[in-house]
This record gives structure tokens, C-alpha cells and sequence, in this order.
């Protein structure tokens, strides 16, 4: 099949960029995006030009690298899908494709489409932990769980922090990423001790960086893991509470 | 031993206040590193100020302001709804809303005091609408360079600065119109009903009303769904329901609102 690229090609972090326009003749459909992108990089290479610089690591939709705004969708049009994950037989033959960075204060452009996200880091580093070096994983039945937290849990923790949220929403919130950060942890028994300091510390460092939520829901669309804004409302509730939790009485009800 | 635990709890307690890496400390600025776009408050403010600083904090003024006005505007479309059973009855109810809780209170006291909560969540909510606006508009100071396609976002919560400006002027005027009466040759003091009969036979201000109404309404149908998720009022046993409140909710208020000028219009109310 064939395909027709505008890709933003930019050669350093603040300086000018635009988009630059490539075709490609051969491409299979069965090519993933990133593999579609290696085949124009050994095209540009062989004709002696600069190849598009892209993030990427594990190519399977787990390490949260990749991701580009593809047709004006974060990850492109497949539902739940990182960048890597989408397939070239998504698009028709002959299909014209515009891809572009990630856009945030906080994501500056490294280089055409790769950006740094270090400030969704600086979150975690706020409070995405739980404090106690506890050791070896204890023996798991001693620490009961309910079902349906424990599918909760695993639900936020699913994220792998590629940024999609922050660029898919058009007030640049970090709310989704931030919440399934803080929901991870704090619907945990282990997470407990430190729900109400965790919560105010992330979104407090969040706040810092980006946008406000005005629940559009267009991060949980863009989401490659499909993560539910229910998850922003736990996340409101909690941060409410953490303002008037007295601490010391904890443990009549958290 | 003692002194361990304290000095533990210490910092444990402080990490929810303090800056997560100490000033002075953070590591060299790479030449992609950005500056904040806001500040926090400080670690020691008052914790209202602290909460009001965040954006959740804005939202939360947002969502229970909304409801203060959400409440008002239905018990005003209600009243108002008294035309229908005739000039003696609205102008009745009107004259109740200065007597309310009298002798209790002197007249018009209770109706002030309603007022004033109307006032302060009307400023509340625009300025923290302003003020959520600018925040966003600083966290994306570079827009995308190539068409955005929406998958999620309706043209309601797209739309809520300009619905909310479309109503927030309208409310000038109506009170211009018909609390005041300088926007109305006709007025006459308490004399609802043909004040706002005079008003409404002027076309421009049916259609005006009319227009503002559907914004209010439109306004409604993504505010009343959205300050249940402000509020973390979540729970799978109710979220179905919160998406049909609100779109029952726009639709009695824009329903209930533009049948006056339209019944004016088409001679009911004379
Ligand atoms: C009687 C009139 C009004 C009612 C009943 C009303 C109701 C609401 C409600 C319930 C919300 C949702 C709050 C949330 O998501 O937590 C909302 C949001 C909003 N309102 Fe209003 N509102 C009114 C007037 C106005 C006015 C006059 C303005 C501005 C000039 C305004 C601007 C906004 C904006 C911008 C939002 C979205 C904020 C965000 O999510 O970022 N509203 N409104
Ligand atoms: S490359 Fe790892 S998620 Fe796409």
C-alpha cells in the first residue's frame, strides 16, 4: 500500500520546526506504525537526509514510549492501542497521514517527534511509591484483598506512562495519568498508611505542570490502556478529603 | 529510638507539603527542561488558599457553585412557569418572595439573603472559570500544528466558555430588563406579568432570550453530568443516572424557559 507522510520534523528542543511531507510506495499492511516510520528513516538515510527521530522501546504496548499524535488522535485511530500496537492495514491505501509530537508546556520537543516527559516523572517521584522497605513480597494470603479492588488496582496500574492523556487533552490535563498513579496505590491495604499525603503530594507536583480537568473525556478515548476517568473522580474525592483528615484518627476510617 | 520514629514521622507527614526534591538540589537543567507553569502555594498557607490553588480545588468551587445556580434557575423556571395559572398568580408569588419569612424577618431580608448566595456563587464561578481557563491556556502555549480530531469531547463541554459568557451577559440584561426595568418602557414595579409580557413582544428580546436559554440549557447538559466527577461523586451503581439527570435537567430548564417568549409570541400569555 501506499501512504502519504506530513511528519513535524523539528532539529533541536526550541527551535523552529514544520512539517515535511514523504511518500512511501511500498508499505505492507501488515507493518506495525513504528515499522512503517523504520522504512521512511532507511529511505531518508539512503537519499543522505536526517531520519525522524521517534521514541520507542519495547515495540509490544508496555513501556509507554512511543506515541505521536497520528490524523489528530494520540496513538492514531485504534481504540486502546499504543502507536507501536497500530497496524498499517488501519489506514486505506493511499491514505494521507499527519503526525506530530505530543504538545505541553511541560513536554518539551527533544527532537521532531520525540518530547521529554520527565515532568509526568515528577509526579511519581512526589509520592507514586509507598514509603516502607518492607523487603521480599510477603506471602500474599496474608493480606486480603478484595476482588474487585484488586481488579480496581490493577486497572490504574495498567498505565504505562506514555503521555497520551496530557496530549489528547485540549486543556493539557495530567488528571488521568495522575489519578491512575494515585488509585493504584491508594486503593490498596499497603497503600493506606500514606493515602492522604500521596494524594495531595502528586497532584500538588501535577499542578505545577499542566492543565485542569474539564472532563471532556478525550484522555480516557486516547488511553492504550483504557483507563476510566472514574479514576480522576476518585482521585478529586481524595484530594477533598486529605484538605480535612485528621490523621490521628485514621484508623477508625480511611 | 524515639528520636528516630519522630524524625520519621517527621518527614513522612512534611512530604505532602514540602517540595518533592529540595530547592538548590534538582539536578542540571537539560536543554529540554521547562519551567513550571505555575507555582504552588506555600507549603505553610492556609489550606483553603492552598486548595483553591489547585485546579481541583477551582473545580470544586466550580461544581458547588453550579449547583447553587443549577438550584436557582429551577426554582426560578417553577415560579416563573405561574404565568400559565394567571396574571393574579405570578404576580402573587413574586410579592411572597419579598415577604418570605416574614415577621420572622423584615421584608425583603430573606429574598436578600438568597440573593447574596446567588451573587457570591455567580463571582465564584466566573472567576474560577476564568482563572481555570488562563491555567489551561498556559499549559498548551503551542497548539498543534495540524487539525485535531475529537473522539470524546462533545460540543456541550466544548463549548461551556462560550455558553457560560452567552449566559453570564444575558443575566445582565435580564436584570436590566425586568428586575430593574431600565431595558423596558413599559415597567411597572411588580407587575410581572405584563413586564414580562411588554418584554417578550419585542421580537429581538424573544430571540435573544431564546438563544440564551439554549446556551444555558446546553451549558447544563455537560455541567450538571461533569460536577458529579468534580465533586468525586462516582460510584458505578449511580453513573448511569448522573448522565441522565443532566440531560433531563437541560432539557426542563430549556423547555420550561423558552415556552415564555414563545407563548408570548403566540398570544397565549396577553
Ligand atoms: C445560571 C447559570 C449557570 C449555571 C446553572 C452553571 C452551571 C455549571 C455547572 C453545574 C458546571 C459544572 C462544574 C463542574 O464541572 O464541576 C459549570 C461549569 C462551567 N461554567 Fe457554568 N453555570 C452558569 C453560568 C456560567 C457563567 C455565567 C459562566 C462564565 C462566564 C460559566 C462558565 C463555566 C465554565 C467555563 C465551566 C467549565 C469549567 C471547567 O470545567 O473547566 N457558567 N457551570
Ligand atoms: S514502544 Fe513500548 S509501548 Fe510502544
Amino acid at each position: 500500500m501506499r501512504v502519504h507522510l506530513r511528519v513535524w520534523r523539528q532539529p533541536a528542543a526550541h527551535a523552529p520546526g514544520g512539517f515535511e511531507e514523504y511518500d512511501l510506495d511500498d508499505v505492507s499492511p501488515d507493518m506495525s506504525f513504528l515499522e512503517m516510520l523504520d522504512i521512511l528513516n532507511e529511505q531518508l538515510v539512503a537519499e543522505g537526509r536526517e531520519p525522524v527521530a521517534f521514541d520507542h522501546d519495547c515495540r509490544e504496548g508496555i513501556c509507554g514510549s512511543c506515541g505521536m499524535m497520528i490524523n489528530g488522535q494520540a496513538h492514531g485511530p485504534e481504540r486502546g492501542t499504543a502507536t507501536c500496537q497500530l497496524h498499517m492495514r488501519k489506514f486505506d491505501d493511499g491514505a494521507h497521514i499527519v503526525i506530530e509530537p505530543w504538545r505541553a508546556a511541560a513536554f518539551t520537543v527533544i527532537k521532531d517527534l520525540s518530547v521529554d516527559r520527565g515532568a509526568l516523572d515528577r509526579i511519581i517521584q512526589a509520592g507514586g511509591y509507598i514509603t516502607a522497605p518492607t523487603g521480599s513480597a510477603p506471602e500474599a494470603n496474608s493480606l486480603p484483598v478484595p476482588k474487585e479492588v484488586a481488579d480496581a488496582s490493577m486497572d490504574a496500574a495498567a498505565c504505562i506512562q506514555c503521555g497520551a492523556c496530557v496530549a489528547a487533552c485540549p486543556n493539557g490535563a495530567a488528571h488521568l495519568f495522575t489519578a491512575a498513579k494515585v488509585a493504584h496505590l491508594n486503593l490498596l491495604p499497603q497503600g493506606q498508611p500514606e493515602r492522604f499525603t500521596r494524594v495531595q503530594a502528586m497532584v500538588d507536583e501535577m499542578e505545577r505542570w499542566f492543565g485542569s480537568c474539564t472532563m471532556h473525556g478525550e484522555c480516557e478515548a486516547a488511553c492504550p490502556k483504557e483507563i476510566s476517568i472514574d479514576f480522576i473522580a476518585l482521585m478529586n474525592r481524595d484530594y477533598v478529603k486529605a484538605q480535612f483528615k485528621n490523621r490521628r484518627l485514621i484508623a477508625q476510617s480511611a | 529510638m524515639a528520636q528516630t520514629t519522630s524524625d520519621h514521622q517527621l518527614t513522612t507527614t512534611q512530604r505532602g507539603h514540602a517540595p518533592a526534591v529540595p530547592a538548590g538540589t534538582e539536578a542540571p537543567a537539560a536543554p529540554t527542561q521547562v519551567a513550571p507553569v505555575r507555582r504552588p502555594a506555600p507549603w505553610d498557607a492556609w489550606w483553603p488558599v492552598r486548595f483553591y490553588r489547585s485546579s481541583i480545588g477551582k473545580k470544586w468551587v466550580m461544581a458547588v457553585s453550579g449547583i447553587v445556580l443549577l438550584l436557582y434557575v429551577l426554582l426560578h423556571m417553577i415560579g416563573n412557569l405561574k404565568v400559565y395559572l394567571g396574571r393574579n398568580e405570578v404576580n402573587h408569588y413574586a410579592e411572597w418572595l419579598r415577604t418570605m419569612l416574614t415577621p420572622a424577618l423584615p421584608r425583603t431580608v430573606a429574598l436578600w439573603i438568597l440573593r447574596t448566595m446567588l451573587i457570591t456563587a455567580f463571582f465564584g464561578h466566573i472567576v474560577s472559570a476564568y482563572q481555570l481557563t488562563r491555567m489551561n491556556q498556559r499549559a498548551r502555549p503551542v497548539k498543534y500544528q495540524s487539525p485535531r480530531d475529537y473522539v470524546a469531547a462533545n460540543f456541550a463541554s466544548r463549548t461551556m466558555r462560550w455558553t457560560g459568557v452567552i449566559v453570564g451577559l444575558f443575566v445582565i440584561f435580564h436584570l436590566l430588563d425586568l428586575t430593574w426595568g431600565t431595558a423596558n418602557s413599559h415597567f411597572v414595579r411588580g407587575d410581572v406579568y405584563d413586564n414580562l409580557k411588554h418584554s417578550f413582544q419585542r421580537p429581538v428580546v424573544a430571540a435573544a432570550y431564546i438563544v440564551a436559554n439554549i446556551a444555558l440549557a446546553i451549558h447544563i447538559y455537560h455541567g450538571a453530568w461533569s460536577m458529579f466527577q468534580s465533586l468525586g461523586l462516582n460510584n458505578p451503581r449511580f453513573n448511569a443516572w448522573r448522565r441522565h439527570f443532566a440531560t433531563a435537567f437541560a432539557v426542563v430548564i430549556g423547555v420550561g424557559n423558552v415556552s415564555f417568549p414563545v407563548m408570548v409570541l403566540a398570544g397565549v400569555i396577553h
